[in-house]
């Protein structure tokens, strides 16, 4: 066989994912491997160059994202993926650094960082995969779980207000923000090639069935039935208010591009101001 | 069929890593042409694995590559070798 041949006879996701470490530790009718897919499409796509992209991401099933691909990759304690991935930009400005986890651990656990990253707004992608539970720890209630539905540490129902992840985003000063269902995954992979070519806090939510716990312990069918569940209820409307986006449960989902706007990040708030206060003894530190 | 233009159909190959299939069946579900099916045979986890029924009605879209959540499935394109220029063989 010659060289050419045998190279086309590999598969595309080699140069992104480490194979060795596969197969996955997610369900069979899980989501995420579709997040991913489209996640190294949207990589693929822009054309950014491999050795200057970061992935972080914490603790969940999300989380193993990290340890999966063939990128420099920092998995992080439970909720902190937001301020370790501030902390990698700071450092080196030249990274494009994503944050890829699970909405425990992005708006549960480490809501605060969160909000504060987009409240500076420091240049990072949020990749936010909601699949409204903590689905790694045995389906526990999270700050997404819709009202009604039934989880491990709720036996008679949620009863607790869930999150907005949008509105939550666009209130602290995101400056892209967009939600999609896993199977929209030709949309995800546009909105993540648009979110890289941003400068400041862009926040992507990817709606994924999880079939293990909160479909199983909600009757809800298994993983393509929920996809499809998820695809057909899903509308979309871009830039809609993103105060009416709440999800009910078996809910009708807006989904779309509701937020692309432009505003000065972190680095370009503190040069300008450093120069202005300090005159020439300033020396900016990115960019200029 | 009917093709607009200079458009042609493309031409390529469905490869199936049956060992890490899952059968989740996302890939029979949503293919436009139904060319795959979840197959009777076992793979080495118990999992159904999809197969290739109808090869000739597949128009090589890749969205059975990009909707597989196990990576285990995906599809190579033939260059065209009528017009012998170098096309990429992934879009």
């Amino acid at each position: 066989m010659k060289e050419e041949d045998r190279l086309e006879e590999r598969n595309p996701m080699e140069e992104f994912l480490r194979m060795d470490r596969m197969p996955h530790i997610w369900c069979p009718g899980c989501g995420l491997g579709t997040v991913v897919a489209s996640f190294a499409a949207a990589l693929r796509k822009s054309q950014v160059d491999l050795n200057k992209v970061a992935i972080v991401s914490g603790i969940g099933c999300t989380g193993r994202v990290a340890g999966y691909v063939k990128l420099d990759s920092f998995h992080t304690t439970h909720g902190r993926p937001v301020p370790f991935a501030t902390g990698l930009k700071l450092a080196n400005p030249e990274l494009k650094v994503v944050v890829f986890s699970g909405d425990g651990d992005i708006v549960g656990i480490g809501g605060n960082h969160f909000i504060h990253a987009a409240r500076r707004n420091m240049d990072i992608l949020v990749i936010c995969v909601n699949n409204f539970n903590y689905a790694m720890t045995g389906g526990q209630v999270a700050a997404t779980t819709p009202i009604q539905a039934n989880l491990s540490t709720a036996p008679y129902g949620n009863f607790e207000y869930p999150f907005n992840l949008p509105y939550l985003a666009d209130a602290c000063g995101a400056i892209y923000v967009a939600r999609w269902t896993s199977l929209h995954l030709r949309r995800v992979t546009k909105s993540i090639q648009e979110a890289l070519a941003k400068k400041g806090f862009s926040f992507i939510e990817v709606i994924t069935p999880c079939v293990t716990l909160y479909a199983r312990r909600n009757r809800l069918g298994d993983g393509l039935n929920l996809l499809k569940y998820y695809y057909e209820n899903s509308e979309i409307q871009h830039g809609a208010d993103t105060r009416t986006l709440d999800i009910d449960f078996q809910g009708k989902i807006i989904v779309g591009k509701f937020i692309d706007k432009e505003k000065p990040t972190f680095f370009e708030c503190m040069n300008t101001h450093l120069k202005k206060v300090l005159g020439d003894k300033y020396r900016p530190y990115y960019g200029e | 069929m009917v093709y607009f233009g200079d458009l042609k159909p493309k031409k390529g190959k469905i490869h199936i890593d049956k060992e890490r299939c899952k059968g989740c069946g996302f890939c029979v579900e949503y293919c436009p042409r139904d060319v795959l099916e979840l197959s009777e045979e076992f793979n080495r986890k118990g999992y159904h694995p999809p197969r290739i029924v109808k090869e000739e009605e597949c128009c090589y879209c890749q969205l059975c590559e990009a909707i597989c959540p196990e990576f285990s499935l995906y599809v190579t394109l033939k260059k065209e070798e009528e017009e012998g220029e170098k096309s990429e063989s992934r879009p």
